[in-house]
């Protein structure tokens, strides 16, 4: 079955599954570091793996709103585990990075900046909405008129294994969101995982080069076909949908709702959801000065909306209340984003709802919010 | 392999994040009990001599080892040789601030956020109405029509202090005043320094005349006097097109990317702090927003 | 910085000392900090005393004693900054236990002859008995807030103590919530930040010794953790554990008291 023709952009090959192997080696010889899902203290992360023995084969996760579980099950998958709560945003945006440090110089400060250089990530099992979370984070971190350089350094190299998903969790709505479950662009490699084979879609010249003499074969007209019933399927299968028809003027009218004040009893303020959300990129820097006051280092860190110093001002906080937060955190993710970016700030992971302690699901308050203003 | 392109996005930019530019403190300038203004120069001078901003800019300070702040530039923006900051010592990096003396080096990112609209105010009549620590980001106007005075119709300053005592620039009234531009100041409070106006700003709206066509009505200050000074405005059919606010809100990166800024669609930081009102008004009853 | 090394003293009140230790703990820094500050009064580092009044006390414990109720006052009036450490002199500490029991029916359980004893019904919190310039909570406290907080006030600023729960610490490192993921009961959402979220990470729950997380909404979180308690009662319990004394953990436990009575 070895084939010495480089398939075509854009085309989609058929390759043994233990073949994904070779591609994965090559990724490694040529400087990447592979991450993927795998198993770490009985549960599911994103992290470094070697081959294809550390992803999560045979697992599924069992999500509703603030449980969730992995699960050994009877299938001969790698990529039907949905996600956890970690997301690809902790290596382009990492929680923490040090920016530069001062040392006292006379009246003056000596600079110097931390090294921006990060590995050369290549992601293994992107899936279509957290695809669409990393083309959010794009819009945010590389906009025309500014880049953070920490996440361009890192983001302008990776290379992007993205997976269909055929088995969607209960807190899945990425089909209500328009992002998933079918992988649309941005890849350099699209798998998906039939039950022998991997089908896969070439995205750019370097997933062509890679392919180079390795055995697969074009895919069949078969393959292809069950290849869409299995996505269209799985489209049907989201455990949660959100009518987004009205959004973001929806919630936009409705900002003076008492239900915000009621979602506030419930909500922790604990910033959970903004931690998992694949889109959230609110940070803080922070200075951390030596005993003898001569030297200080700068840090960026992951914030929150739901954080007490977020909005404050010396006159006091912008948003005192729980309530005022949540309505601040829905309203920008499904409102007041669209007019900042173009699209809404949710891709319909649901991972704001499986993490949320509360058991707060922005798809129930959507709709009841809906409700209430009819 | 270098050579291949991946899918992912390329942008040539190559800063550091946050990353200051060095100022030096050139002079200090006491104007309340806890309220200074700082004049800064940047140590490169070429950055100096490339450096300018447009009335209602500001920067972000940095002390290090307390953090950035922002600051609504308070000088002439034709004077390109200093840089004025009024500060007020209410929090952890300004009064980090109070403690610096002449010589002392800050950090110094900017110019960043909107303007006041001076260009699209000519030949208009302005009334301005601000309060408090509401009349530095405002002087910088002030400058500007002294400076092209003839560009502009009837100019007006209602500004408003809590005493006597925390009156910003009084010594500069007089001058304004002698460029035809009608200052008028009022306290919260009288007592024995003061003989002027008592009551707060949006009060003495009542006794100037407002051309409805023809004044843009600019305001700074307490949220609160904002407020009302913008009640006072459509009260007299102002258009909402000829209102604009400066807005003030926790920033930490002056870029519009950190996110805290955040008010409705706008990061304040990056589209404000100067906002067209009609911009401003879907959310300006929102409680809490 | 002034030119005149501030004084410090640091003192004991009833406690377990471990707040003590985390200063002595601090190896690297210790020479660092000896530079920077004098140690005029530290019994547990240092049987030399100086005489006060002190720039800076820092106090471990909490009253438990009548004496110690006057000494306090005493710390107080010769200090010019009083730094409550650690969640006994923040909150009371685990001994606060008693302030929901009966004090002298514990010490009979206790001590063979308790008439010997001398001690108050409660243990409370330092600023119940004194003004507090700065609480640092934790059990014991991270000995880098200790530091952070003591370059703070040489520096008069406000020490940068994030204000957050430990959720944010969680996901910043990376753990994944022991509550979602494991059902295991954890006062983390409703807890400050500040240990490095160290429990989550060894797979246990937080027991809030960093003391409530003062945005926080306890009572939602107990409402969460009564419908998976591993045995009746288990969030009262939690709640009413090492910070049990701190007002908001104090009302949400006494609050899912009541609620059990009113439904038996």
């Amino acid at each position: 079955m070895a084939n010495n023709r480089r398939p075509e952009i854009g085309s989609t090959i058929a390759i043994q599954k233990p073949v994904f192997n070779i591609i994965l080696r090559r990724l490694q010889e040529n400087g990447y570091q592979i991450i993927g899902p795998r198993v770490k203290n009985e549960t599911l992360v994103y992290g470094s793996i070697e081959n294809m023995d550390e992803l999560p084969y045979g697992y599924i996760t069992e999500q509703k709103a603030g449980a969730f579980r992995l699960i050994q099950a009877d299938h001969k998958h790698y990529f039907d585990a949905i996600p956890g709560a970690q997301s690809w945003k902790q290596f382009l945006f990492p929680p923490c990075v040090d920016l530069f440090t001062l040392r006292k110089n006379g009246n003056g400060w000596e600079i110097s900046n931390s090294k921006l250089d990060s590995p050369s990530y290549a992601f293994i099992g992107v899936r279509a909405c957290e695809l669409a979370a990393i083309q959010i984070q794009d819009n945010i971190f590389m906009r025309p008129d500014f880049a953070d350089p920490t996440y361009r350094e890192r983001r302008q190299r990776v290379f992007i294994v993205s997976v269909n998903c055929l088995a969607p969790a209960g807190t899945c709505f990425c089909a209500s969101m328009g992002n998933g479950p079918r992988v649309k662009d941005g890849y350099d490699l699209n798998l998906t995982e039939l039950d022998d084979v991997f089908l896969l879609t070439v995205g750019s010249e370097l997933a062509r080069s890679l392919l180079d003499g390795i055995e697969y074969e074009d895919a069949s007209a078969f393959m292809l076909t069950t290849a869409e019933r299995s996505i269209e399927r799985a489209a049907q299968q989201m455990g949660r949908t959100l009518d987004t028809n009205d959004l973001p003027e929806l919630v936009l009218k409705n900002l003076d709702s008492p239900h915000w004040k009621e979602i506030g009893e419930r909500c922790l303020s604990c910033g959970n959801c903004t931690q998992v959300c694949p889109t959230c990129f609110c940070w803080d820097a922070v200075d951390q000065m030596s005993l003898d006051g001569k030297t200080t280092s700068r840090t960026r860190v992951w914030d929150s909306c739901f954080n007490p110093g977020y909005s404050y001002l010396a006159g006091g906080n912008t948003r005192p209340t729980i309530s005022s937060r949540y309505r601040q955190w829905l309203s920008h993710k499904l409102g007041t984003w669209k007019e900042q970016y173009g699209t809404l700030g949710c891709v319909g992971c649901g991972r704001c709802i499986t993490w949320c302690p509360a058991e707060i699901d922005l798809t129930e308050e959507i709709a009841a919010l809906r409700k209430e203003t009819r | 392999m270098a050579a291949l392109q991946t899918t992912a996005i390329s942008i040539s930019q190559t800063n550091h994040l946050l990353e200051p530019n060095w100022a030096e403190i050139t002079a200090i300038t006491n104007e309340t009990s806890d309220v200074s203004t700082y004049w800064l120069k940047f140590v490169d001078p070429s950055m100096q001599a490339g450096y300018s901003f447009k009335p209602g800019q500001f920067n972000m300070i940095y002390v290090p080892g307390f953090g950035e702040s922002a600051i609504s530039i308070s000088s002439d923006s034709e004077d390109r040789d200093k840089i004025g900051h009024t500060i007020r010592f209410v929090g952890n990096v300004t009064r980090a601030i109070s403690r610096l003396k002449i010589g002392d080096i800050v950090g110094l990112r900017g110019p960043f956020g909107s303007p006041w609209p001076v260009q699209e105010m000519e030949g208009k009549d302005i009334f301005i109405a601000c309060g408090g620590i509401g009349l530095p980001p405002l002087r910088p106007v002030i400058y500007h029509i002294m400076h092209h005075r003839e560009k502009y119709g009837k100019v007006t300053l209602l500004y408003g202090a809590r005493t006597s005592g925390d009156l910003m620039y009084p010594t500069e009234y007089d001058e304004w005043r002698k460029a035809d531009i009608d200052a008028q100041i009022t306290v919260d409070r009288g007592d024995a320094n003061w003989s002027g106006r008592v009551g707060v700003v949006p009060m003495w709206f009542y006794q100037f005349r407002l051309d409805a066509r023809n004044t843009a009505v600019l305001t700074c200050g307490p949220e609160i006097m904002i407020r009302f000074v913008i009640y006072e405005a459509l009260a007299r059919r102002i258009p909402l097109e000829n209102i604009f606010v400066s807005l003030e809100r926790n920033m930490k990166c002056g870029q519009g990317s950190c996110g805290h800024c955040q008010l409705g669609p706008y990061f304040v930081c990056k589209d404000g702090p100067v906002f067209r009102f009609d911009a401003l008004q879907p959310y300006f009853n929102v409680e809490e927003f | 910085m002034s030119s005149h090394k501030p004084t410090v003293a640091v003192h004991k009140f009833s406690s377990c000392d471990g707040c003590q230790l985390s200063i002595l703990n601090m190896e690297d820094e210790l020479l660092d900090l000896a530079s920077a500050i004098d140690i005029a009064y530290f019994l547990e580092a240092t049987r030399a005393e100086k005489p006060g009044p002190y720039d800076i006390a820092i106090v471990e414990g909490s009253i438990t004693t009548p004496h110690e109720m006057e000494r306090i006052k005493e710390i107080r009036s010769e200090s010019k900054t009083l730094v409550a450490l650690g969640t006994c002199a923040t909150a009371g500490g685990i001994q606060a236990l008693r302030n929901f029991a009966n004090a002298d029916d514990l010490a009979s359980i206790v001590y063979a002859h308790p008439d010997y004893l001398h001690f108050l019904k409660t243990a409370t919190p330092i600023s119940e008995h004194v003004s507090v310039d700065l609480e640092l909570w934790g059990c014991p406290v991270n000995k880098a807030q200790v530091i952070e907080v003591i370059v703070a006030l040489l520096n008069h600023r406000k020490p940068n103590i994030p204000p957050y729960s430990v959720c944010m610490e969680c996901k910043q490192r990376g753990t994944i919530c022991v509550l979602v993921d494991k059902g295991i009961p954890c006062l983390g959402p409703a807890t400050q930040a500040g240990c490095g979220a160290i429990c989550p990470a060894n797979g246990r729950g937080c027991y809030g010794c960093f003391g409530p997380y003062r945005e926080g909404n306890p009572k939602s979180l107990s409402t969460t953790l009564q419908n998976i308690e591993r045995y009746p009662g288990e969030t009262a319990r939690l709640f009413r554990g090492i910070s049990g004394y701190a007002p908001s953990f104090r009302k949400t436990a006494d609050a899912i008291s009541a609620n059990v009575k009113e439904a038996k």
